[in-house]
């Protein structure tokens, strides 16, 4: 059984590697600042009681006064889960968070899909693209004020 | 004396018969050889993740099925498993069982398509392809015992399914489990030592272990490049704690192994599906107090689940209302086509088609 990870314990867990980034805690996921996120996804993957191999998955979630990117990380190594969130800027203004292709290359389409459907730009993502619609396509559609 | 040659960029698709759905790839060919690929997708995209937000949880599962037509049993089965957490629903033992069954029997139909294409793909028409379409023949004829339809199924509900298997499915599925033994050794022994699928095959399109996970590529293609992950095992859902299978796995990673994989994870399914018959007790599909519609709290809930293609997840956020605040399908073909052009780079024209053909990919689960 993968072991899930509480907020609490991801709390503890950041605490230990970037004392300070985590701005809230949550049931089962954490808020960190989108500052330290490279940093503290970078050591995920690579400390040894942590070794988040897999990006399960990546998406963004628009809760009207706010974006959010949300990842699921899995050690196929150590059996276990968590959840990581974080808020992308300030309010719906050019929402913009780094890219983690660099960590994970999973992430490569995802972020692309993100950035088409939710428009929310990675920084240094190699080929931010659209990728399900044409370049022309006016809005990203899943954005809550995408009007028919 | 070495020749200068000019590279040519062609489409392939988005209308071609090698690209199982409407996919087109960009390739630019130096002679025979592929210098560059890079996949273009979304001709088939619909928007499901949208249309999700206008509908109650129950209609959702409608969109699901549409996603990977040829799995749509394990598609509804990760949706309803995250609609059950998310809301807090406690299955009916029998609808667990029923749903187990009917997403055994996807694994076995969606494996048998998916190594049938590929042996078309390399050149052996046909033959083959029916041989394992016959096979799948069946277990649509039992999927439309269940519950009426054969591809876009809509079977399960929250708490299990909308009805129970009738008199007649338990002789079709018993005589099915005494038959398909037999046939998948005629596959295996008419395919897995032939010669030109030998070459054809063997040493192609190369994936390694820590390249696989690091693109967050799951499923057959992983356990092909010797990875012991299987959610089944390692992070059981339903009743899968319950089930003892073997998982089988490749060595090289290429597309013989992936082949392989395909054809033992047959096996280990018709295993699954005996215990199944096994363990399942009468009583109600589905809890009579669950709502038609269901209205979860607030919060969001992810239980992947492995599918036939990989990890396939719905990411559900509820504002407490009766339809979801937004839902994100993390799909497996999707993600998988990831090192697409890490894999074909220096191949031979042919290979590409043999390949992508290996990945397992479907376009309606690519582009939603």
């Amino acid at each position: 059984m993968t072991k899930v990870f509480s907020g609490e314990m991801i709390r503890e867990l950041i605490d230990d590697l970037e004392p300070e980034s985590v701005v809230s805690t949550n049931n089962d996921s954490v808020h960190i600042k989108s500052e330290s996120a490279l940093k503290i996804f970078n050591e995920l993957k690579n400390k040894e009681n942590c070794q988040f191999d897999l990006l399960s998955s990546l998406t963004a979630v628009d809760y009207i006064d706010r974006f959010e990117m949300v990842y699921h990380l899995t050690s196929t190594v150590h059996n276990h889960s968590l959840v990581i969130k974080l808020i992308c800027g300030e309010g719906r203004k050019e929402p913009k968070v780094s890219s983690v292709v660099s960590i994970w290359k999973g992430a490569d389409l995802q972020e692309r899909e993100v950035w088409d459907l939710m428009g929310i730009t990675f920084e240094n993502h190699p080929n931010l693209k659209r990728l399900l619609l044409w370049e022309e396509f006016p809005g990203h559609p899943l954005r809550k004020d995408y009007l028919r | 004396m070495s020749i200068r040659t000019e590279p040519v960029t062609m489409n392939v698709g988005p209308i071609h018969p090698s690209t199982h759905g409407v996919f087109r790839m960009r390739v630019t060919f130096d002679g025979e050889e592929i210098i560059d690929v890079e996949p273009v997708i979304g001709y088939l995209h619909r928007g499901s993740e949208k249309l999700a937000e206008e509908r109650t949880y129950t209609q959702v599962v409608t969109l699901t099925d549409r996603m990977d037509y040829v799995a749509s049993m394990t598609n509804n089965q990760s949706y309803i498993l995250s609609v059950e957490k998310l809301a807090g629903i406690t299955p009916s033992p029998r609808g667990v069982w029923l749903r187990m069954i009917a997403s055994e029997l996807q694994r076995i139909a969606s494996h048998a398509v998916a190594n049938g294409f590929l042996i078309n793909d390399l050149g052996a028409w046909h033959t083959p392809l029916l041989y394992m379409l016959r096979e799948r023949e069946k277990i649509l004829e039992m999927f439309e015992m269940l519950c009426g339809a054969r591809i876009t199924n809509s079977y399960l509900r929250p708490g299990g399914v909308f009805m129970d298997a009738p008199d007649q499915f338990w002789p079709a599925l018993n005589r099915f489990l005494d038959e398909m033994p037999h046939r998948i050794d005629d596959i295996e022994n008419l395919l897995s030592t032939n010669e030109i699928v030998l070459i054809r095959t063997q040493n192609v399109g190369v994936l390694k272990k820590d390249e696989c996970l690091n693109a967050s590529i799951t499923g057959p293609v992983l356990r092909a490049s010797g990875v012991d992950w299987d959610l089944r095992h390692k992070n059981p859902y339903d009743y899968y704690d319950q089930i003892s299978f073997s998982r089988p796995l490749g060595e090289i990673g290429d597309n013989h192994d992936r082949f392989l994989v395909r054809i033992f994870e047959m096996r280990e399914s018709l295993k699954i599906l005996r215990q199944c018959i096994e363990n399942i007790q009468p009583g109600p599909v589905r809890p009579k107090e669950v709502p038609f519609l269901v209205r979860p709290p607030k919060g969001d809930s992810y239980v992947p689940i492995e599918s036939p293609k990989g990890e396939l997840g719905f990411y559900l956020v509820s504002d407490g209302g009766v339809s979801p605040f937004r839902c994100h399908v993390r799909a497996p073909s999707f993600i998988n086509l990831t090192l697409l052009r890490e894999m074909v780079l220096g191949d031979k024209i042919a290979d590409l088609f043999v390949t992508f053909g290996s990945l397992d990919v479907n376009m309606g689960e690519v582009d939603r």
